[in-house]
């Protein structure tokens, strides 16, 4: 399953754990999953999966990013997310520090681009960042020598959220090609929607969006299939269906999004208990779809809102399986930019 | 002093005030033109013959000047919405510095919108602009605020504006949301003669939306900005005009849905006039996911023979207001230019400091920074045909004097000798560090253009030359 990975047709995409990093995508930057073939995830993805193996032994340690300073910028707060980098990142070698932006002077206004200046010029070789603006990976690129990888940016992209999702269900279905996965919640605010919309559609599966009209993206199902797979050409299937009945009809997934209690003050749901009454995933509701969906959820959950607490802790909760991956996820893709800087003390 | 008076001959003479298109020559002399005519055959005009010949008669024989090839005159360009930033905002752009910038765009007339600080809202700021504005590169006509400070609450002293020197009354930066604030200033300004200048924004619709609410706007996770907040508004309005007969003019309409409107709005016989920017009527809102396409994009790649290379994504000089909307609306604005509903193109030339626009798209200001790239941009449609010259040019001219009532825009004999020399085949390549603008934000930033401003005249003194220029 080496050479010949990128001939097969995506049907027979499925994960394979990769004792070699030889053969992960070539990329600098991991700031979105919009222009990954289908190849690129699941090579990222066979290589967290012996990731899984590597964690399993405490002791062990690589080193790919031996002598690089790994710096997480976190403009919005997420300790879970933040450990799990910094966890990743020495696993693999690195030195590691933390800048949160509210301990920093970005409170005197430091802009963007000075902070990142700033970075470089202490010696961070790896900027994981985290902002509340879209976008503001892509004009850190700009201004930072080293690789900016992606911990979440507003509403636009959280990459390593989308691949542990994969990882988490390639290991429970082998391939996810043709699977009927139904994302609800708070679709418009969702970074981890988006980002888990480019890579499920490009393993093949069919993305269902369930969400009241007011936090339904606009022309989202057009937005995405328009834009075909790259290297396969085939369309994104991805539909919406705001009748959470309705959508979970045949469904193998479900992941349900977090729904922050601002939406309502903001006008865009009149309460929370509307939402979940059409909205809420009750064990009720799972059970509509035969055989019994899995379900997922990026943390952190609001039990009794979105998501019951019988349903995040019955047997087809994946919730505890998705942080664990997360470390190994975000190893492979750490390893991934550690590859393509090069040799340590080279200028990039 | 008297300088000698000048003849330019030209094989392009374009001034639709006069309906004027062909090989001719203009006469300059005291700062006027005397005379703007087509050639007869290999001969000069009657007009233009009679004028030289006066000339020999009183002793000052006209110098002749032939221009290259190819090269158009028209008039100096008059554009109704630009923003000089001074006072207050200096480091973003300074009545100097914007005139120099107009006078490398072909611009010799600008109306400056008083969102400045403090806000032109009384005679002492309106002559502040006046005073400072002496002896620039262009003349500066400013427009006055709607309210004291653009505050949306209180009309400013509209009747000692108007007696200072405004042209005409703008919230621009903001709309006037309170409806019946903007049925007292239709009111109150009707009798001055003088246009009330809408910047059409819901402000509740639009909300903190930082581009065009579509396909785009999901995919990059940026809150949008539904084309109904432009054309609510505009609604809303015309219906104001409607019961009260006030002069109206709708500032840089963006949407197919306004243009529509403006359309239905003449048809019924209301005072109203609308402008459009260069930047609506070429980009699209892909180019802020870095993919460039519309009739810019278009045109280029038609002249080229090679599409433009992808830009930067989440590049914040594609940040603007109101913003970059779809290829449909682009043809729609096209569509009203090309038929009268849409009287003039305007630049609204934002200018903003670097570090305005270098961070995140949410973070960054609004606007962009136009005269220099203005007429490149627009004559890419002219090149290939979706826009006659005559037209362009009247929107530049003519159109936009006529519609607030301004005398500019015309090369007829007795006007100054404000006008712009240009090679409309001339290629060169947009770099905003060589812009006379403070402000560098445009999205056209190393994009090949063909069509270059030669030389601009003021008042018959060349306020800028190309062949001096870097």
């Amino acid at each position: 399953m080496t050479e010949t990975l990128e001939t097969l047709a995506t049907e027979k995409l499925a994960l394979f754990p990769e004792e070699s990093n030889a053969h992960l995508p070539h990329r600098r930057h991991l700031i979105d999953l919009d222009d990954w073939t289908p190849y690129e995830v699941q090579r990222l993805l066979d290589r967290a999966a012996y990731m899984r193996d590597v964690l399993a032994d405490p002791t062990r340690r690589l080193e790919t990013l031996r002598g690089r300073l790994a710096v997480t910028l976190f403009y919005e707060n997420s300790t879970r997310t933040r450990i799990s980098f910094e966890l990743a990142a020495k696993k693999l070698g690195a030195d590691v520090t933390n800048m949160t932006a509210a301990a920093s002077s970005v409170t005197k206004g430091e802009s963007l681009r000075d902070t990142v200046e700033t970075l470089q010029a202490l010696g961070a070789n790896i900027l994981i960042v985290r902002s509340s603006q879209s976008g503001a990976p892509d004009v850190i690129t700009r201004y930072f020598r080293g690789a900016v990888v992606n911990a979440g940016d507003g509403w636009r992209g959280h990459p390593t959220q989308a691949l542990l999702d994969a990882l988490t269900l390639q290991l429970r279905f082998g391939t996810l090609a043709n699977r009927h996965i139904v994302i609800v919640g708070d679709i418009l605010h969702s970074r981890v929607a988006r980002s888990n919309i480019w890579s499920l559609t490009a393993l093949g599966a069919e993305v269902v969006l369930c969400a009241p009209p007011t936090l339904t993206p606009p022309n989202v199902a057009d937005a995405y299939t328009s834009r075909p797979v790259p290297g396969t050409g085939a369309q994104r299937r991805v539909t919406v269906e705001p009748r959470i009945e309705r959508a979970l009809e045949g469904a193998d997934v479900v992941m349900a999004l977090r729904l922050q209690r601002e939406r309502q003050q903001a006008g865009l749901l009149p309460s929370l208990r509307e939402y979940t009454m059409r909205y809420g995933l009750t064990m009720e509701r799972l059970q509509l779809t035969k055989p019994c969906a899995l379900v997922l959820h990026p943390g952190p959950m609001n039990e009794g809102i979105e998501i019951d607490p019988d349903v995040a802790h019955s047997a087809y909760s994946l919730v505890e399986e998705q942080v664990t991956n997360g470390v190994a996820t975000r190893m492979a893709a750490l390893e991934m930019i550690g590859l393509a800087m090069g040799t340590v003390g080279t200028a990039q | 002093m008297t300088t000698q008076p000048i003849l330019l001959r030209s094989a392009r003479v374009v001034d639709p005030s006069q309906a004027l298109d062909g090989p001719g020559a203009v006469v300059i002399a005291d700062g006027r033109v005397l005379a703007c005519g087509l050639a007869a055959g290999s001969e000069l005009g009657p007009n233009v013959s009679q004028a030289l010949a006066q000339l020999e008669a009183d002793g000052r024989p006209a110098r002749t000047r032939d221009l290259p090839p190819g090269w158009v005159i028209a008039p100096g360009f008059l554009d109704l919405h630009v923003h000089l930033r001074e006072p207050g905002f200096e480091a973003k752009e300074t009545i100097a510095s914007g005139t120099a910038a107009a006078a490398r765009g072909g611009f010799t007339t600008i109306c400056c919108m008083p969102n400045t600080q403090p806000v032109i809202d009384s005679r002492a700021t309106l002559e502040y602009v006046l005073h400072a504005a002496k002896g620039a590169l262009a003349r500066v006509l400013p427009i006055a605020a709607i309210s004291k400070g653009e505050n949306g609450a209180e009309l400013s002293e509209m009747a000692e504006l108007a007696e200072a020197g405004a042209v005409a009354f703008s919230d621009d930066g903001r709309p006037v949301s309170n409806s019946r604030l903007m049925r007292h200033a239709l009111d109150y300004a009707a009798p001055l003669g003088l246009p009330i200048v809408e910047h059409c924004q819901d402000a509740e619709l639009v909300g903190d939306g930082v581009m065009h609410e579509g396909a785009i706007s999901t995919l990059l996770g940026l809150k949008g900005w539904p084309a109904a907040g432009e054309t609510a508004m505009l609604a809303r309005d015309l219906e104001l005009v409607r019961s009260t007969g006030a002069r109206y003019h709708a500032a840089h309409l963006s949407v197919a849905g306004a243009i529509e409107l403006v359309r239905a709005a003449k048809r019924d016989g209301l005072p109203v006039s609308a402008e459009v920017t260069p930047h609506h009527l070429l980009l699209t809102d892909a180019w802020v996911a870095g993919e460039r396409t519309g009739p810019l994009a278009d045109a280029l790649t038609e002249l080229y023979g090679e599409p433009l290379p992808a830009g930067p994504r989440y590049d914040a000089n594609t940040k603007v207001n109101p913003p970059l909307r779809t290829a449909a609306d682009c043809a729609a604005l096209l569509a009203g230019l090309r038929d009268g509903t849409i009287d003039a193109i305007a630049t609204d030339h934002a200018p903003h400091t670097v570090v305005d626009k270098e961070g995140e798209y949410g973070e960054a200001a609004f606007g962009i920074s136009g005269f220099e790239t203005a007429l490149a941009a627009l004559l890419a449609l002219v090149h290939t045909g979706k826009l006659p010259m005559a037209t362009l040019i009247a929107a530049l001219t003519v159109r936009p004097a006529a519609a607030w009532n301004l005398n500019a825009g015309t090369l007829t004999p007795g006007a100054l000798a404000d006008l712009v020399i240009f090679d409309p085949d001339e290629e060169w390549t947009v770099d905003p560090a060589h812009f006379a603008s403070k402000g560098q934000n445009t999205p056209l930033a190393g994009i090949r253009l063909r069509g270059r401003v030669r030389q601009t005249w003021l008042g018959g003194q060349i306020v800028y030359d190309a062949a001096n220029a870097s």
